[in-house]
């Protein structure tokens, strides 16, 4: 059997597999943070909780109405997405002219509730999701078992990080949301609706979060707690990222993803704490992270 | 939105609780008035168990009063909101413990190392963290406590998920300190020594400093502070009084376990500063009984209320306290932002200007 480093190559490709799917989850979430932030100028604690609750609304709906994978793909992020629309509307909205901490501070409270609610309807303990029969099963590429499910996570992800970054750099639309991080007071003064600017991008990053939910629930156990976790790893990727740029956020989400996977093979202990020792190194020698800008 | 116009609507929020009163009123007679509160304050502790209040509950209370008041000190008096603070707390937890079960340290040595340990701590986590400020400070103080959560997790010495068990209360200068009475008062003095020693930092010029940091902190940079160098200060006072707490909640319980180090502590103790009243100096005291005996006694207020509306769900309550825990939240932050002690304040100044 081939090997690299003195481990087995397939052991150390699935590895590497696995990171890329992770990686993938981080790149959404933090992508969805990013643009939250840019026009919000708030840290969206509750985008973890909505990661778990896009999952378990996937969950729900195939335990209890039997709808398919594929039908909750789309529906679970419309329902968080609309959910997280509410929330802009009866919450957030008021919290725009105080300080930032309170934006986090209530989606803090938020994440409490709604993992809360979930906790006492459904306990901690995990739900399995069988993996859509279409993607079940694996492919032997010669030197590898590629799970089928697990190559589509990563490709899935990659086609709506890259259909986010196709439409706010270069639509219309972007345009404007770029516009409202520059200045929204202007680009108000232009004729466009900003407050309804603002709501949608808010439900469209929850809808990211909801999405990245479900992708995960197969891979993963369904779990109320699966998203708290998540999003501390996420504020890490984020720190070392930067949020200032998309494509920043998408590269460092994978890349941390990979470096994960990797420390996992070599020094299995380590893997959950390598992501914050990279934060810890990446403030020491570039505070602003690896895609921000200084100010 | 510019720095600016945030800092000037956070600064024109919190009316009378940056200690401006204080010094328009003339000094003297205020500060008396003060510690005669204190004193009035120490006073009703001191008689509380003779009143018959269970001192492990109050001991446990005060632990995390001391906790709040601590983290107040950053978030209230700096304005730097660190979401790890668990992380000290915690360490300093498994710190007194460990001395005490396993060195068999008298109680006074066991806190000092648990103290000293969360102040180490407190350096490098404030070191790396105020590279960055405003929001980034805190998911950068959450990242590192989560580091420290999973170490926790695979350390030998913490005893991983079944947490240390077992503590001994050992002895204060001699004295044993297996009787709850006794150890009550040996917590309750510690307790007021730290809380004399914040209300000292904050009314001291280096408070004063630290003010100016939380409202403007360009303009306290033009003044030719080193801002830095005061929010490390700063955050490892926090961060070694938060340590205190955690080693005196682990000599009255005789256990540590993750929980103490996990971010819903961290979020416990906000929760506590911001239902009480940020920047005040009894406000976290408050709320830190307050949030404490709550969850205590919502699985209680759960059972009534499933058997007054008859439902169910209400019966699981108990087990879910970050329901009301998380409702609490989002109504403090929407509604009541000065917390109950800045508000009674706000209301008092307001009556007194008529």
């Amino acid at each position: 059997m081939t090997e690299l480093f003195g481990i087995p190559l397939p052991a150390l490709l699935g590895q590497l597999l696995l990171g890329l799917v992770n990686g993938s989850f981080y790149a959404m979430l933090s992508l969805g943070l990013a643009v939250i932030f840019g026009l919000l100028g708030v840290v969206n604690f509750a985008h973890g909780a909505m990661y778990m609750a896009g999952a378990f609304v996937a969950w729900m709906g195939l335990t209890y109405f039997g709808l398919s994978y594929w039908l909750m793909l789309l529906v679970a992020p419309l329902l968080v997405g609309a959910f997280g629309v509410l929330v802009e509307r009866t919450m957030l909205r008021r919290l725009y002219k105080l300080d930032p901490i309170y934006g986090l501070l209530l989606t803090f409270g938020i994440t409490l509730l709604v993992e809360g609610v979930f906790r006492s309807f459904f306990g901690v303990s995990g739900q399995p999701y069988t993996v859509p029969e279409q993607l079940s099963g694996a492919t032997n590429l010669g030197f590898m078992i590629l799970p089928n499910y697990r190559a589509w996570v990563v490709v899935a992800s990659l086609a709506v990080c890259f259909a986010t970054w196709w439409v706010i750099e270069r639509t219309k639309l972007g345009a404007y949301l770029r516009a409202g991080t520059e200045n929204p007071r202007l680009v108000q003064a232009f004729g466009v609706n900003v407050p309804l600017l603002v709501m949608l991008t808010y439900g469209f990053g929850v809808a990211l979060a909801a999405f990245a939910g479900v992708l995960a629930a197969p891979v993963l156990q369904v779990s109320p707690l699966m998203g708290s976790n998540l999003i501390i790893v996420v504020f890490a990727v984020v720190v070392i990222g930067g949020m200032g740029s998309i494509g920043g956020s998408i590269l460092t989400g994978l890349g941390l993803g990979v470096i994960e996977g990797f420390t996992r093979v070599f020094w299995a202990e380590a893997s959950s704490t390598v992501v914050f020792v990279i934060m810890a190194i990446v403030l020491l020698l570039r505070p602003a992270g690896l895609f921000g800008k200084e100010k | 939105m510019t720095a600016t116009t945030t800092r000037v609507d956070r600064a024109a929020q919190r009316p009378g609780a940056s200690g401006a009163p204080v010094a328009s009123r003339g000094r003297a007679p205020r500060i008396e008035r003060r510690t005669l509160g204190y004193l009035a304050l120490l006073a009703f502790f001191a008689v509380l168990p003779l009143a018959g209040a269970y001192p492990i509950f109050v001991m446990k209370g005060l632990a995390f009063a001391l906790f709040a008041c601590a983290f107040n000190l950053l978030l209230g008096f700096t304005g730097l909101l660190s979401f790890g603070h668990a992380a000290f707390f915690g360490l300093a937890a498994y710190s007194t413990g460990h001395a005490m079960k396993v060195w068999a340290l008298p109680m006074p040595l066991g806190i000092l190392a648990g103290t000293a340990a969360a102040a180490l701590l407190g350096l490098v986590v404030g070191w790396l963290a105020i590279r960055r400020s405003g929001i980034y400070f805190s998911m950068i103080t959450l990242a590192l406590s989560q580091m420290l959560y999973f170490i926790f997790l695979q350390a030998p010495f913490t005893g991983g998920e079944d947490g240390l068990q077992g503590v001994p209360r050992g002895s204060f200068f001699g004295i044993s300190l297996a009787d709850d009475t006794t150890l009550y008062y040996v917590t309750l003095g510690i307790v007021a020594a730290a809380f004399w020693l914040i209300d000292r930092t904050v009314h001291s010029p280096f408070g004063q400093v630290l003010k100016a940091i939380r409202e403007n902190e360009p303009r306290a940079v033009s003044l030719g502070y080193d801002v830095a160098r005061f929010k490390l200060l700063a955050f490892v006072l926090s961060a070694a009084l938060s340590g205190l707490a955690g080693s005196l909640k682990t000599n009255v319980l005789g256990f540590a376990t993750l929980t103490d180090a996990l971010w819903t502590t961290s979020g416990a103790v906000i929760l506590m500063t911001l239902v009480g009243g940020m920047g005040t100096m009894t406000g976290p005291l408050l709320g830190a009984f307050l949030v404490v005996a709550l969850e205590n006694k919502v699985g209680d207020a759960g059972d009534w209320l499933k058997g007054v509306t008859g439902i169910e769900w209400f019966g699981t309550l108990g087990e879910s306290v970050t329901v009301v825990t998380g409702l609490i939240f989002v109504i403090c932050v929407l509604a009541f932002r000065r917390g109950i002690v800045g508000e009674l304040g706000a209301w008092w100044a307001a009556r007194r200007a008529k």
